[in-house]
């Protein structure tokens, strides 16, 4: 433990706060109008920095040196505490209550709520659907992959086109949105495969960029920024639904897809192929020697990954009944990176929470809203330095085998 | 003909920027081997404060030559500090961790502060005064090339020079080139592998801020956004050159200057950003080690 | 006894350097061989090559898998891929232990076993009869396999938390589950203990008689390789300098030349 109110201490805070207060000091401080002449002094916001980073820069020394500590500890052979989201699912008699108030909970929601939170809840598990997809690729495979919107998109305008043009329906296009996700995933996947991570990570954002820019200005294909809308909501067994009514049932399709999407891929996460995943991205030069096809690995991955997107863009279309390229920026990527970041990579009811709060806390604390993205950006950093296995880390299965399992035989 | 040259030199002056800006990347990358991925806003924020400097100065009634210097002044200090700072905060404790962690880190680093300078100045394009004089020997052809290309071209050829002197010929240089070869190998020569590290971010966050007080006052438009496209860009620049290389950086910024330049006049002005893209992603498939660099085997 | 693996004026230039000269060496079935040489004499570089992690420059790489019943001709293996050496029967360990770190023991030994099972997306994803019984089974030899190797209590740790002799025998584990018909350890006793280092000798005695795989081990502890092995094969600066029994090598003069140096008597 550090004595945190040493003078020492004080001493640095000191020095930290009065190096913030000149950092930000023209970015916060000045503002000049340019059309009135003038310059507007916010000195309130100066004392907020200064405050601020003094007291900040205590708990970021306190959360370093606790990283530190940890570090030694696991190094020495300490097991680490089981984390509480863990404890309480590998308690059936605590989880099983639990599930059941939360499907309950989940199920019920439509009629507790009014329609414009549904419609909340339903953007929450779109995202909670790409984020599981996109949890494939970064969580387990470990490509990071910054262009993941750009199959999103597809899967949005496979069905503002197909439904545009040919009259074709939600059902109709839903699976067709998987295939082209996945064909798309292949395709932009196969050149960029053989690279190392990181100039992965920027091909794929310039793919997605390009594919953006693509929509934006093919005005002949894609109708260009005005977009496209009139998109019909799924349809129910040829009826019309109430505005109210097609929302909850969408809503209700929503929960089905995150259900089937939460069911493959945990079978997907403990099968010859996921291992090959999470193997590819613990060691690639000792995963090909262990006889695994790199390339071809990557690109089910890749191309798993992109299917989940390709079908959450579908619903997102019918969704909104409009879309345009402005939904489909980097920014969308880094938001399903950062709910993957933030819940765990490679945990499904990491990714789920990860989702749940970074969607819905902007949308239910106002003063969040605001400061949305830079709240994002600094979880990203944030994670990363003090705990990047996320806020639930990824265990892995453990076998029973009779006899011999004891520990110290 | 004409048209010809009025694209190349427009050329010119962009691949300078992209350039001026590759720099920060590219030495940034040859040492701790991490995409900069902020390195873009740094050069954003340089832009805004000499935005901010310059207007305060002006209501101040300062003339235009001491306005000019001290908004330079103060966009290199200023954007230096933030390259400085968040080194120490969002790379530096992630040095032993996977360089996928590291560039996660970078990304969230740009996420933000290109939201914080949107939330804390605005999201409307600004105005940016020209700071740069006429020169009136440039009259004869100044519907070819202007006197602020003239000053963004010279302006870059000098700082790469300058810094090919440091890297090639200072202790501080060599310094540099001994970390980006074998950090722990330079630690036990004597090396102070800390402030290396920070002295590379300073020197690319300044020249980056160059670049950005240049680009703001050639086009006369800044907001918060200009520094991701710039930056990767930039970074298509760096890459296009050989990543680690000082002429490189150079070379790859004006190739894609040109590339742009001569593809937005001759196909078409829409696609603009595409090429650019295009051009990043065909070169890190097809070339990845750049012009000027040379493929290394993976060691097992 | 014929040849398994057979390796003729193997070479490989690195830019100006070369790191392999015009390698000659072939191990028989049922063999346990040693490459042994100063360092930086292009031993590991040697395992490389043969095992498609580097494409060789020039020279061939012949491979016959023992007990095939069309009978055995060699088949050459240049440049093809790590995976696809693998698949052919010849499993590696590292220098530096590369373990799948943050996966179980028993997963490490599963990933072995990869390229002798089939499980597809779809099979995984549906949970096909055929998918549980491969999986059922491929558990039950990983598990045998981890019982043969003394690793059975350490069956659902991670990878990363094993002491670290635990950790080289997890790493042979491993090759072996890609059922092999040659093993090739690097420097498997480094940083080992005395106690440590004899089990490991029984260990791949145990292997070569019971698995009924042979082995081809660099190695720096000459009390090893001179128990162990069959016949020595050395290397300085990229050639091979001598191969023969333990008792030729000990007192080869090339060979004692190249450990002492030249100028050791003056």
């Amino acid at each position: 433990m550090m004595r945190i109110f040493s003078l020492e201490e004080i001493k640095k805070s000191f020095f930290t706060c009065l190096w913030f207060g000149f950092l930000t000091f023209p970015i916060m401080v000045v503002r000049v109008n340019t059309i009135e002449d003038v310059v507007e002094w916010r000195w309130n916001n100066l004392i907020i920095v200064v405050f601020g980073s003094f007291f900040l820069s205590f708990l970021w020394r306190y959360m370093i040196e606790r990283k530190e500590a940890g570090r030694k500890k696991a190094e020495s052979g300490e097991a680490e505490k089981k984390p509480l989201v863990r404890r309480i699912m590998d308690n059936p008699r605590i989880y099983r209550p639990l599930l059941a108030a939360v499907a309950i909970f989940v199920l019920s929601f439509p009629f507790l709520f009014s329609s414009y939170q549904t419609n909340i809840m339903t953007t929450a598990l779109i995202y909670v659907m790409l984020g599981l997809g996109l949890n494939i690729v970064i969580g387990l495979a470990g490509l990071l992959d910054l262009g993941y919107v750009a199959f999103y998109a597809a899967g949005a305008y496979t069905y503002a086109l197909l439904n545009y043009h040919f009259g074709l329906g939600f059902w109709t296009v839903l699976p067709l949105g998987a295939v082209v996700g996945a064909i798309m995933g292949i395709l932009l996947g196969f050149p960029v495969l053989r690279l190392r991570g990181d100039y992965l990570a920027i091909v794929t954002l310039g793919f997605g960029e390009i594919i953006r820019l693509v929509m934006e200005n093919w005005n002949e294909f894609s109708f260009g920024p005005s977009g496209i809308a009139n998109i019909p909501r799924p349809g129910f067994f040829g009826m019309d639904l109430s505005l109210t009514a097609a929302t909850n049932y969408i809503y209700y399709i929503m929960i089905g897809m995150v259900l089937i999407t939460i069911f493959f891929v945990n079978r997907l996460q403990n099968s010859r192929i996921g291992r090959a995943w999470i193997a590819l991205r613990e060691d690639e030069i000792a995963c090909q020697a262990m006889g695994i096809d790199k390339t071809k690995t990557k690109l089910t991955a890749f191309s798993l990954g992109a299917t989940w997107a390709g079908m959450a863009g579908v619903i997102f279309a019918a969704k909104t009944t409009f879309i345009n390229p402005a939904s489909f920026t980097f920014l969308e990527s880094a938001i399903i990176l950062c709910i993957v970041v933030l819940g765990g990579m490679g945990s499904i009811v990491g990714v789920i929470l990860g989702a749940l709060v970074l969607i819905l806390l902007p949308e239910y604390l106002r003063a969040f809203s605001d400061y949305r993205m830079v709240l994002f950006g600094a979880t990203l950093v944030l994670m990363m330095v003090f705990r990047p296995q996320g806020l639930v880390s990824d265990v892995r299965r453990v076998y029973q085998f009779k006899g011999a399992t004891e520990k110290g035989e | 003909m004409e048209y010809f040259f009025e694209l190349f030199f427009s050329g010119l002056t962009r691949g300078s920027i992209y350039a001026l800006i590759a720099l920060g990347y590219t030495m940034v990358y040859g040492i701790i081997e991490l995409i900069n991925f902020a390195h873009g806003e740094i050069y954003m924020i340089g832009a805004f404060t000499a935005l901010i400097v310059a207007g305060v100065l002006s209501l101040l009634g300062f003339n235009e030559l001491s306005i000019l210097a001290l908004a330079a002044l103060a966009a290199v200090v200023y954007s230096s500090a933030y390259g400085y700072t968040i080194e120490k905060m969002a790379y530096k404790p992630l040095r032993k961790a996977p360089r996928l962690s590291a560039l996660i880190s970078a990304i969230g680093m740009s996420i933000f502060l290109q939201n914080y300078v949107l939330l804390a100045q605005t999201s409307d394009f600004l105005p940016f005064p020209s700071l740069i004089p006429d020169f009136h020997f440039l009259e004869p052809i100044a519907h070819l090339i202007t006197s602020a290309e003239v000053v963004i071209v010279v302006t870059t050829a000098v700082v790469m020079v300058i810094l090919s002197f440091l890297i090639k010929f200072t202790r501080l240089g060599k310094a540099m080139r001994a970390t980006a070869q074998d950090k722990d190998m330079a630690m036990l020569m004597g090396v102070n592998v800390n402030r290396v590290i920070s002295f590379t971010f300073i020197i690319g966050s300044a020249t980056a801020a160059i670049g950005g007080v240049l680009i703001a006052s050639h086009i006369g438009m800044i907001n918060f956004y200009i520094g991701f496209i710039a930056g990767i860009k930039a970074f298509t620049a760096a890459v296009l050159g050989g990543i680690g290389s000082v002429p490189g950086a150079v070379l790859g910024g004006l190739v894609l200057g040109w590339t742009e330049s001569f593809a937005t006049g001759y196909v078409s002005s829409d696609y603009e950003d595409v090429f650019a893209f295009t051009l990043l992603v065909l070169i890190l498939i097809f070339r990845p080690e750049g012009i000027l660099g040379r493929s290394t085997t993976q060691k097992v | 006894m014929e040849p398994i693996l057979e390796v003729n004026k193997l070479s490989m230039d690195f830019g100006g350097l070369r790191a392999l000269d015009a390698v000659d060496l072939d191990v028989k079935n049922g063999e346990i061989a040693a490459l042994i040489g100063p360092n930086g004499a292009g031993k590991t570089t040697f395992f490389n090559c043969i095992t498609g992690i580097y494409n060789p420059s020039g020279g061939d790489i012949y491979i016959a898998p023992p007990g095939k019943k069309n009978g055995n001709r060699p088949e050459r293996i240049n440049g093809i891929k790590p995976n696809h050496v693998t698949k052919k029967g010849m499993a590696r360990t590292f220098q530096n232990i590369r373990l799948f770190g943050s996966m179980t023991v028993l997963e490490n030994v599963m990933i072995g076993r990869h390229c002798r099972t089939r499980t597809g997306v779809a099979g995984a994803m549906l949970r096909l009869k055929s998918t549980v019984r491969e999986e059922q089974d491929l558990v039950d030899f990983s598990y045998g396999i981890l019982e043969r190797m003394g690793l059975a209590r350490f069956v659902n740790d991670l990878a990363k938390n094993l002491p670290y002799g635990a950790q080289r025998r997890l790493e042979i584990a491993r090759a072996l589950a890609t059922e092999p018909f040659l093993l090739l350890l690097d420097e498997p006793a480094a940083g080992m203990n005395p106690q440590e280092t004899r089990d490991l000798v029984d260990l791949i005695v145990r292997i070569r008689d019971d698995e009924k795989v042979s082995v081809m081990l660099i190695e720096h502890d000459m009390k090893l390789v001179m128990t162990l092995s069959d016949r020595i094969f050395v290397m300085d600066y990229g050639k091979k300098i001598a191969q023969g029994k333990p008792s030729e090598i000990k007192n080869d003069p090339v060979v004692i030349k190249a450990y002492l140096g030249e100028d050791v008597d003056a």
